[in-house]
Formats: C-alpha cells, structure tokens, sequence
C-alpha cells in the first residue's frame, strides 16, 4: 500500500527523493560519483516527468549560488556534489547558512586530492561542519531517499531555517544497486508541506540581505541563532521521523541509532556506508566472542548527538570511535566531538580514535572487529585504557 | 525611442543618507537604473563600492530589493533568481550591479556562464577601471599609463575589452553606457529589460577618489573619454552593432578631442610619456576601426 519497491543506485535514489519532493529548481555541475544525480534530473526535467528548472552552470562555486539565487526568489531548490565540487563551493556553504536560505545538496562523499582519487572517505564533508548546514549521514540507499525527502521538511520548519546536507558514501551507495522502497507522491505531499523561507525576494518588496552591520553584535547574534537553530533542529529531525514513521512505516530514530545497545558494556560509533560493516562487526564479537558490544550509528553529525553520546556512553567501559576523515594533530572530528560531549556531562568512558577507510582503503566488517577488539581487551583486562588515536589500515 | 527627461519617473531609488563618496559615479549610475527600471528591479550585488555606498544593516540606502553576494557568485545568483521568479510566475527584471572586478575579473567565469546559457538578466558592468573599494589597485579594466596601488610606475597592460567579449557570446543584447549621458544609459536599460535572456552594459563611471581628480568633475571627465574617443558607446541589439548618437561624431578621427585633455584632468596619469600618449592614440585608433568594421 502506497510503496513500490525499486531498484535503484544511491544515486537514482536521491534523484528520485528531489522528484518526489516536488523540487522547482536544481543546479549542479558533473563531478565523479555524484554525476549520475545531475544526470537523471536532467533526464527527469527533460521528459517532464518533473517540473522544474535546470540550470546547467558551468562550476559548483555557481551551482550553488544558482539554488541560493533561486531559493531567495521562493523556490524550493536543490543541488550535488563532492569532493573538490564541495571544496570550491565552501564559500557559498557560509553564505546561504548565514542567510538562513533553506536549500538541499547530497554529497557524494569522495576523497580530495592530491593525489586524483574517487573513492569514498568523509573528509569533504567535514570540511563543511562549521558552515551552519544541517549533514547527515545515510547507511544505505533507502535511508538516502528517506532523509533526502525529510530533510526538505525539517530544513523548512521555521524553528530551523538553515540549509542540509544529506551523504552517500561514493560508489558503496552511490553506485551500487539496491532494493528501494519508492513511496507513493500523495505521502511524500502528505509529508512535506508547501515551501516555507523567512524572507522571499520579490520585485517592489525592497528587503536587503547581506549589507554591512551598523553593530557588531547583531552579527554576532546571527551566529549565535544559526547555533540555537542547529539546537531546535534536534527535535525537529525526530518529528519528522516520527511522521514519516507513521506515514511509510520506515524509523531510524532521531539523530543517532543504537543497535544492540541495551546490555552493551562497550560501543562502536560510526556514521555512513560502513555502519552496515559495523553491525556485522557488532553481531561476531557478540556471537563469537561473548562481549557485550553495541554499536552507536550518528546520523545527524550537525546538530551533533551530544545527548545521545552522553546517554549511551555514561556507564559504558569503552567506546571506538570510526572516523573516515582526520583533523591532523587533533585525531577524527567524531572522535574529538564525543571526546567534548562526555566532558561537558563529567563522564569519563575510555574513547580510542581509529582513524581507517581514508582515501576508499577497504575496511572489512572483520578489520572492524579486530580494532575493536584490542580496545575491548584492553578495557576489559584493566578496566580502562589510555585516550589515544590509531591510525588502523586494515587487512594484515 | 528617445527618452524625454522631463518624463522620467520622480520616485527615488537612491535616497539620502547613503555612504558614497563626494562625486561617486556609481551613486549617479544607481539614481539613473531607479528611473529606467523603477520597483521592477531586483538588484543582486557582489562585493564592491556599492557594497559600502548602500549604507549600514538594518537599514538601506537603496530602495530596491538587494541581495549581498560573495565576488564569483553574481550572475549565478541571478539566474537563480530570474529562474524561480519565471517559475513562481513573478514579473521581474533581475540586475547584477558590480564593478569591474566583479565582473572582468574576479566575476569572469560566473559571467562568461551565464552568457553562454543566455540567463535571463541584465549584468551592468559598473567601470571605475581599478579595485576601488578595496583602495585601488589595478584590474584588467585599468588603461595603461594609470598609477594605482598595485602599479606604482604606471600599468603597463591594455584594457581587456569586455564589450566585445561579450558581444562575441552572442547574447541578444550588448551596449556600453556613460554616466554622462544618463537618458542613453536609461534608454539602454529600458531596451534590455524588454529582452529575453542574457543583457550586459559597460557603463563607465569615473571615480574621483581613484582617478585622481576634483569630486565635482566626475562627469566632465566621463563626457571627456567620450570626445576623445577613449570611451565608445555603441549597442549590439542581436548581433547588430550600432554606434550610439553621443559617440556618433568621433567615429571622425578629426573630430575626437585631443587625449592630452582626458589624461590631463586625472593625478592617474601623471607620469604618462608622450611615448605611452602616442601608444593611448594609437589603441583609441584601434578601438574605433574594430567597432566601425563591426557596425558596418
């Protein structure tokens, strides 16, 4: 009822979440693995099949200005890209925040050069984490269409005006077929309400965004309000999941999923394609080995899961934090962020850093299991271990 | 159709309490899109004077809807704009204002992008031929011979002709303005707002500050590089040039002024040799027999 299952590409999955969302304007620029998005739209909007308009520019730096240019004017926009597509519209990630223009982009997360590499890590999207955007993370390819769809809604919620990021990790989503299930038009309108923005640029409406301070303060009270939004966003993404709940019959939960976590003494914390890899991880030292492990999924890394992190980890042993990017000198972004939420709650949980899958190095659900399970031991034979970052290859 | 002035409308655009500088061509430019384009207009602006000359958040010296964009962004921008205005089913002309940085220079790509797609929008190149917001430095619109603050002893560079470089995007409609002729740049403004598609002007805006001249002779300089030939005001309306009426008279090499007198009026070019004179003649020759080849 209401759902059809498809097969598609992470890729056709979004293409097919910015149909249903009824999107009136895209713009982007090809950049391997996002390109096959901007090439079903095209083929989309050319069929008619969805009504909008495409603006085929000739650089990302444009693509997004484009959706931002487009989303002043009051239509609902949408864009992709990654890596160095992502990098080189960083400026514009800053201006639409600050605008509070809500816009959606996926990001096909890819590593960044030198040396040329197409394979997934997450260091282009870390790169964004302090513009004020919105990023999640999704597992697999109907998470990438569900929160697609969704994050048009929350961006959209008048609490949150700020734009959002939805990630598919290169090629392990964005290429690789899989059964999806394609939700009817009438729940997605059921879901999304008509665009809502706080402030539509309109000819003989003479509003001005973006000119010079008369007080210092007032900037700076722009920023503080893209952190409370980011705050208020927290409630408003577990809304919405709750709604979409009701409406197909898929939850994640709100900003974080917890697998097998009830009795979990210690904890894996991943976000992405290889959350799927942990989970197995998950289920062999469970099974195989007897240990008490659980697995943290962040969903939304903006607003960060402190709550969540705190919740889980207050009386844990351990915990291994998975981050496919590195902050040089200061380890994973994820770890140093769960590193300052259990701070600032004064929970003192051991927390090792494994920094693995950099530049698409293959990280196997096994190659998982074993990081894991050094800090586990370790843990477990001397009720804790010293904080540290590990730079883990896989493989021998 | 000629523009009658006691016809133009009376509302203002630019109202008092802006922050220009005495004698600012940009402020005089702005005043002129008021009366061609009226509450038609959105205006989307990249870094630049004008950034400065609309005066200080929350409040605006300009009575059009302003939307502030990063430098390689505007026309970009625009098109967005223009495109969501198209599909909400809105009437409106969308302006790119920005100077010569953000359109020659820094701008190009974006530029040359939206050209190329024949976005529907008017980009004006305002052209005060430096980087004078940021405290003048040389652009690729400077002429050779002027001082700045990142050429010292003069540039040494041609100008980069961006009319005919647009004009060679064959978008439906290219034109060259002047401040000192406010109804041509008005009537200008007017033709492009009723085409479809991509619609450049270069208007030439002589700035006091950066030009090293009296504040009250902004448009006595900008009517001077007019009748010495250094500034040509034609239109391109689909490909078809056509020299305006004002620089009609100078197509006649005779009848140009000497540019002794433009060089002479600005502290710019006060290191200029008669050589790099005779080089400025030789290149203003060069300007006109490429437009007439053009307009014939």
């Amino acid at each position: 009822m209401g759902v059809a299952l498809k097969t598609l590409t992470g890729n056709y999955a979004v293409a097919t979440a910015v149909k249903l969302a009824r999107v009136n304007v895209i713009s982007a620029y090809p950049i391997t693995p996002q390109t096959t998005i901007v090439e079903k739209l095209a083929e989309m909007v050319e069929l008619g099949e969805l009504k909008a308009d495409m603006i085929r520019v000739e650089s990302e730096h444009s693509a997004l200005a484009a959706v931002y240019g487009a989303a002043s004017g009051g239509a609902r926009a949408f864009t992709a890209t990654s890596s160095h597509g992502l990098l080189y519209m960083h400026e514009m990630l800053w201006w639409v925040a600050g605008s509070r223009i809500p816009v959606v982009m996926a990001v096909v997360t890819r590593t960044i050069g030198p040396p040329w590499n197409i394979w997934t890590d997450h260091s282009d999207v870390m790169d964004q984490r302090d513009t004020g955007w919105l990023i999640t993370f999704t597992e697999n390819n109907q998470e990438t269409l569900d929160e697609t769809i969704k994050l048009f809604r929350i961006t959209e919620d008048e609490r949150v005006f700020l734009p959002g990021i939805v990630t598919l990790d290169a090629f392990i989503l964005s290429h690789t077929t899989e059964p999806v299930d394609v939700p009817d038009q009438s729940l997605v309108d059921a879901f999304l309400p008509p665009r809502k923005q706080p402030y539509v640029f309109r000819a003989g409406e003479p509003i001005i965004m973006g000119n010079i301070p008369r007080d210092l303060k007032w900037n700076m009270m722009m920023r503080e309000d893209i952190d409370k939004a980011m705050e208020r966003a927290k409630k408003v993404i577990e809304e919405a999941d709750l709604l979409w709940g009701k409406l197909v019959g898929r939850r994640y939960g709100g900003l974080t999923e917890c697998y097998r976590c009830e009795d979990a003494k210690h904890f894996i914390i991943g976000v992405g394609a290889w959350v799927g890899d942990m989970r197995e991880a998950v289920d062999y030292l469970r099974e195989k080995l007897g240990l008490r492990v659980g697995l943290i999924k962040i969903r939304y890394f903006r607003p960060f899961p402190r709550e969540d992190i705190i919740k889980w980890l207050n009386n844990a042993m351990s915990a291994v934090v998975f981050d496919r990017s590195v902050s040089p000198s200061a380890g994973g972004p994820i770890f140093v962020e769960v590193l300052a939420s259990l701070a600032s709650a004064g929970v003192r949980t051991p927390v090792r850093g494994v920094i693995a899958g950099l530049a698409g190095v293959d990280v196997t659900p096994e190659d998982i299991a074993n990081a894991v399970l050094t800090s586990v031991s370790e843990a477990e034979e001397l009720g804790t271990f010293k904080q540290s970052v590990l730079w883990f290859y896989g493989g021998e | 159709m000629p523009i009658n002035i006691k016809d133009l409308p009376k509302e203002k655009f630019v109202l008092p309490g802006d922050a220009a500088c005495p004698g600012c061509p940009e402020n005089m430019g702005l005043r002129f899109v008021g009366m061609a384009l009226g509450s038609k207009a959105i205006l989307v602006i990249p870094a630049g004077c004008t950034s400065i000359i609309q005066g200080l958040a929350p409040g605006s010296g300009l009575k059009f809807p302003i939307l502030n964009v990063p430098f390689a962004s505007s026309d970009s921008v625009a098109a967005g704009l223009s495109s969501a205005k198209k599909i909400l089913g809105e009437d409106a002309v969308v302006v790119v204002w920005a100077g010569d940085g953000g359109t020659a220079d820094i701008g190009f790509a974006t530029l040359s992008g939206a050209a190329e797609r024949n976005d529907d929008l008017i980009h004006i190149c305002v052209d005060n031929e430096a980087y004078m917001n940021t405290g003048i430095q040389r652009s690729s619109q400077t002429p050779p011979g002027a001082w700045t603050t990142t050429t010292w002893l003069g540039k040494r560079e041609r100008k980069k002709d961006l009319p005919l470089i647009m004009l060679m995007h064959r978008i439906p409609y290219v034109a060259t303005a002047s401040v000192a002729y406010p109804l041509d740049f008005i009537e200008k403004l007017r033709k492009a707002s009723a085409i479809k598609g991509f619609k450049y002007i270069h208007l030439h805006a002589p700035c006091p500050v950066g030009w090293r001249f009296d504040p009250a002779y902004t448009v006595a300089v900008a009517k001077l590089a007019v009748e010495t030939g250094m500034w040509i005001l034609f239109e391109a309306e689909g490909g078809k040039v056509s020299i305006s009426p004002p620089s009609k008279p100078y197509a006649d090499k005779n009848r140009r002024k000497p540019i002794k007198e433009y060089i002479a009026m600005q502290g710019r070019f006060r290191n200029v040799t008669q050589e790099l004179l005779t080089e400025l003649e030789k290149q203003v020759d060069d300007n006109w027999s490429t437009l007439l080849k053009l307009a014939t």
